[in-house]
């Protein structure tokens, strides 16, 4: 057998840079905070900066709310709650979310550019996934907003009034449409708090409030850090809570509401087995475990961090991922054929680091492909554990970052055994070519979200969240909207 | 052969592919060889959906400039200039060859094409046309494009191109044969065929569009590989749909696969369809993103078109002088 | 002359049998020596319905719905015992109108709460309801019976493993529902009811890791802690009224289980 590279002269083929324009976004030196219809200056008198994780520059000065702006925010969204929003006629609500999802579809590179700025994460995602979703997002609620009767017959929804909105970094945007969206729908007015590292994709929102001519009030942005969430959780005057970020967080909130009747809804931490029996359709199965763990770094809750392989295939199909991994390009998010972007922030680069290294010191066997990181920024290496014991940190604990952990399994019930042996319960992938063995998994396994044969698809219309500690309430389709109602049965 | 025992033939023949390399006869009386082992290649299957879903975001891969110059030169010396009309004459496959040899008069950087495919009875002047050029002459044959004929007549078709001076011959597979489940007909045609070209590089054409799933190009994908294919080829171009991204996807994978558990190197060539320099590079994505740039020879990979070339050649002219360019500037063959 | 009667001796309901109570108390409630539930008893009736719960929730949810119409039918047959333990027989005759009601959404549940989902792309979703898993209900002092059975009903239709603390001061038609529960066809572990004070049992429950849900609706006062201290595994929690009827109370001993997969050739 002739070896192929006698016979050939090959070609070197290098993707040249490819650069979103980044002049599309234009951010201001300073952003204040948006309540009742416009930027004002925090009442706290503070500021922070808001940086690009891949280059470490500033980007903006943002406000950081206070208890008195919480407050103000609050009494904002009262207001408009109160004088007008709830009493509109429904069609009227649905045409202003038609509005926004048009403006985010109009925006939609500037949108894109910015969370890949703010955020880290590859331009190809942000403008193929995030800013998408986020528009169909508000387009699919806003058909809800004078429809709620027949979304729950017989029981006449009402909305609960103000709702307080904490959303994580990994999806600003997206999880931005995911809370604001149904709330509105539903005839709420909201207080929503952006995470601390990523929140000018929600700025740029709030000038799309302004441009859908939005009553002042019914959207009310507050960017702040962790003092500024716990002030929005604390205040009384909220009818409702929706948080979604991590199990510690929420529980804590939790907690803090125990009593007073405020509604919640969680959507928190996840540790998803991926499960891949032996007579799946292989090179997808690669393609949907690539997906499962790298896409946006691995900043995923519903991550599939925990591949679990048949035995029969764990070689095979380790030695086809290792190959995969060579190709993912890490680097400038605004490259168009990035796939791997940046840490979003230096905290959860050491804690990726950290949780590593326990890894290695654990025994288990790390992989991670030839590439080079450069040298600002905050970044991580696609990275691959095999021989990992059930017991191990990586295979128990959150990493959220680029890092799969891979066990093996036997039989289907110790597949299910694996997969259901963890606190957390929000998502799990299944790949075989067994219809009725795909049907089992799914019922079988203790998990919000079941994908099979493909993994982290989102969909407005599909209802997305989590069982045991990956939280409780749904986001997404008609499910989405009763955590937004109450109802006068 | 009896339908029952042909094809439990090709069942044993087809599964063996996969553990032949390994597995022992078995050794006691009565015993039947079966498949033990988890090896390569699979004859698996193939989820569209992901399938296309990978396509599509390769689509996407954008590269500029020098790389994107590069990639437009490399497509012009992996195609296979072809005509393969009712109405082909001898002048007019000249003119073709004319322009196989030197794509573009105005620049002459701009290289040969790989080869130029016909039909066996233009094969002779195509050969004499081109000769001292390193342009190869491709010749269709096996009742192209229908492959409706004897195993025989196929076999005398390729004997008598190669002695015309095919240096590649177009083989297609008997579909009929293939999607009634008589894997052991296509796969003894193909060896065949193999036998009968000699030293003539052998291109197996699936024609993917008449296969109705990923799973059977895959399938066929391998046999053919099996018997002895050079090249897998997608299309005779037809039949609608011809070469696709993603069934250019299933059958590279399928050509890794081979490669990977038996070392055996398997060209690709994607035929009909592609007819814009945005395409061609598309394909030359997918394929360093599955074979790596081993492949990304003309050796290894080939674009079977006739209006692509024209299109390549305005888009090389528009890199070198940034004016986007009219067809009336280019010759029509 | 007039014959002895011979009585009833009150234990808890755990995992199918009637034991008494792990640290061998009683109290005294309605004139009658009550089992006091320990802190061990607890932990077993939890044990006792992990273990019931795959087997429910696996249960055809039309079996579900036979067995349920079962137990109205045994309470049924056992309406003037109940009625002497709770407020006479109105309450008992709601108290099966309602099991018999919970039985017939067994096998429609998934139809009205669950959907098929439109989503762009080439992959079919859809979305079914899936019981919780292990849940805690609290239940209303008053109705004795009713209150309970309207707290429960909802739980076990949708497939969920119970532990229910019976209501304090009124704990006699708990244990007499029991009984009609044991003799149904409700497997053994699906429902277990303590009896004892909810200011000791409800925290160890609402604390528990291995219970998934808590039903607070009959807490009273300690609402607001037994709510703290189910954010420990992020503890669904059901604040119900004792006199509901609603396919929603079911609801909210459910998850939403959504199921993506590709369609293609």
């Amino acid at each position: 057998m002739t070896d192929v590279r006698q016979r050939t002269s090959p070609l070197e083929w290098e993707y040249a840079p490819a650069p979103e324009a980044r002049d599309i976004v234009k951010f201001q030196e300073r952003y204040g905070l948006f309540i009742g219809g416009e930027l004002v200056e925090p009442r706290s008198k503070e500021w922070f900066p808001t940086i690009s994780p891949a280059t470490e520059e500033q980007l903006a000065e943002v406000a950081l709310a206070g208890a008195e702006d919480v407050d103000a925010a609050v009494g904002a969204a009262r207001n408009a709650f109160e004088n007008g929003w709830s009493t509109l006629r429904p069609a009227e609500r649905a045409k202003y979310l038609y509005r926004i999802a048009r403006l985010l579809q109009e925006r939609s590179r500037e949108l894109a550019v910015a969370e890949s700025l703010n955020g880290g994460k590859p331009i190809k995602e942000s403008r193929d996934v995030d800013v998408p979703l986020a528009a169909a997002h508000f387009f699919y609620y806003a058909g809800w907003a004078d429809k709620l009767e027949y979304a729950f017959p017989n029981r006449r929804p009402a909305p609960l009034g103000v709702a307080g909105q904490i959303i994580p970094w990994n999806f600003p945007l997206l999880m931005l449409a995911w809370k604001i969206a149904p709330a509105l729908a539903a005839g709420n007015t909201v207080v929503l708090k952006p995470a601390e590292t990523t929140p000018l994709t929600a700025l740029i929102f709030a000038d799309v409030c302004r441009q859908a001519e939005l009553p002042a009030g019914v959207v009310n942005i507050i960017t702040g850090d962790g003092s500024t969430g716990a002030h929005l959780v604390r205040h009384r005057g909220l009818d409702k809570i929706a948080f979604t970020g991590s199990t510690e967080v929420g529980k804590a909130i939790q907690r803090e509401l125990a009593g007073t009747g405020t509604r919640l809804t969680l959507e928190l931490g996840g540790k998803a087995a991926n499960i891949v029996f032996d007579d799946c359709a292989l090179d997808q199965a690669i393609e949907g475990i690539v997906n499962g763990i790298y896409f946006n770094q691995g900043h995923v809750c519903c991550a599939g961090s925990r591949l679990l392989v048949q035995e029969p295939i764990a070689e095979l199909l380790i030695a086809k991922l290792k190959r995969r991994l060579e190709t993912l390009r890490l680097g400038d998010p605004l490259d168009k054929n990035t796939d791997i972007g940046a840490i979003n922030s230096r905290a959860q680069l050491e804690r990726i680091r950290e949780l590593v290294a326990s890894g290695e010191e654990e025994g288990a066997e790390i992989y991670q492909p030839p590439c080079v990181l450069p040298e600002k920024g905050y970044w991580f290496a696609p990275t691959v554990f095999t021989n990992v014991a059930q017991s191990y940190r990586i295979a128990q604990e959150e990493i959220f970052g680029p890092v799969l952990s891979v066990l093996t399994f036997r039989t289907p019930d110790e597949a299910i055994e694996k997969a259901n042996n963890t606190a957390y319960g929000l998502s799990a992938g299944v790949w075989t070519e067994k219809g009725s063995r795909i049907l089992c998994m799914a019922q079988r396994l203790r998990a919000g979200v079941v994908w099979a044969n493909t993994f982290n698809r989102f969909d407005p219309a599909s209802p997305f969240g989590g069982y045991k500690e990956s939280g409780f309430g749904r986001e997404g389709g008609r499910h989405g909207l009763e955590p937004y109602l109450r109802f006068e049965e | 052969m009896a339908r029952e025992q042909e094809m439990a033939a090709s069942a044993t023949r087809l599964d063996s592919m996969a553990a032949a390399s390994t597995l022992p006869t078995p050794s006691f009386p009565g015993g039947f060889e079966l498949p033990l082992a988890f090896r390569l290649p699979r004859i698996g299957s193939v989820d569209a959906v992901a399938l296309e879903a990978r396509a599509a975001e390769l689509a996407k891969r954008s590269i500029k400039k020098d790389s994107k110059l590069a990639a437009l030169e490399l497509a012009v010396r992996m195609m296979d200039l072809t005509t393969l009309e009712g109405a082909d004459t001898p002048g007019k496959v000249s003119a073709l060859c004319s322009k196989a040899i030197r794509p573009d008069p105005v620049d002459r950087t701009v290289p040969s094409v790989a080869a130029v495919c016909v039909y066996p009875n233009l094969v002779a002047g195509a050969k004499a046309r081109l000769a001292g050029s390193g342009v190869k002459v491709a010749s269709v044959a096996t009742a192209f494009p229908s492959g409706q004929t004897s195993t025989a007549l196929k076999v005398a078709e390729v004997r008598e191109v190669v002695v015309l001076g095919a240096d590649e011959v177009d083989m297609v597979i008997d579909r009929g044969a293939f999607l009634s489940g008589r894997y052991s007909k296509v796969y003894d045609e193909i060896c065949q065929v193999k036998e009968a070209c000699g030293e003539a590089h052998l291109k197996v054409i699936l024609e993917t569009g008449e296969l109705g799933t990923y799973d059977n190009v895959r399938r066929a994908s391998l046999l053919a590989m099996a018997a002895g294919a050079d090249f897998v080829k997608t299309s005779t171009g037809k039949v609608s749909p011809a070469a696709t991204l993603p069934v250019t996807l299933c059958m590279l994978e399928a050509v890794r696969d081979v490669h990977d558990e038996t070392g055996r190197v398997v060209g690709m060539k994607p035929a009909g369809g592609i007819r814009t320099a945005k395409q061609a590079i598309q394909y030359l994505c997918v394929l360093h993103e599955t074979l790596g740039t081993q492949w990304m020879t003309p050796d290894l990979f080939r674009f079977g078109a006739s209006s692509l070339l024209n299109d390549v050649l305005m888009q090389i002219r528009k890199q070198k002088t940034g004016v986007y360019q009219s067809l009336d500037y280019f010759t029509s063959d | 002359m007039s014959r002895l009667p011979v009585r009833k001796t009150y234990k808890l309901f755990v995992g199918g049998t009637f034991p008494r109570s792990e640290s061998g108390r009683t109290y005294e409630a309605e004139g009658q020596n009550v089992a006091h539930a320990s802190r061990k008893d607890v932990r077993d009736a939890v044990v006792a319905a992990r273990k019931a719960f795959a087997g429910w929730a696996g249960t055809a949810a039309y079996n579900r719905g036979q067995v349920l119409y079962r137990l109205a039918e045994m309470m049924e047959a056992r309406a003037d015992n109940l009625a002497a333990v709770c407020s006479g027989r109105d309450e008992v005759d709601a108290a099966v109108d309602r099991v018999v009601w919970y039985a017939g959404w067994a096998d429609k549940l998934a139809q009205v709460l669950g959907s098929s989902n439109p989503v762009s792309g080439p992959y079919f979703n859809f979305t079914v309801p899936e019981p919780t898993g292990v849940v805690a209900i609290l239940a209303p002092d008053e109705p004795a019976l009713g209150g309970l059975v309207s707290r429960l009903a909802p739980a076990l239709v949708g497939g969920n493993a119970v532990v229910a603390v019976a209501s304090e001061t009124h704990p006699l038609a708990a244990i007499e529902l029991a009984e009609a529960i044991a003799t149904s066809d409700v497997p053994a572990g699906v429902v277990n009811i303590l009896t004892g004070f909810r200011a000791e049992l409800g925290p160890i429950l609402a604390g528990h890791m291995d219970v998934n849900a808590i039903d607070v609706t009959g807490a009273g006062d300690d609402t607001a802690d037994l709510e703290r201290a189910a954010a420990a595994n992020v503890k669904r929690v059901a604040r119900g009224s004792a006199d509901s009827q609603s396919p929603w109370e079911i609801a909210s001993f459910l998850e939403m289980k959504t199921v993506w997969h590709p369609v293609g050739q």
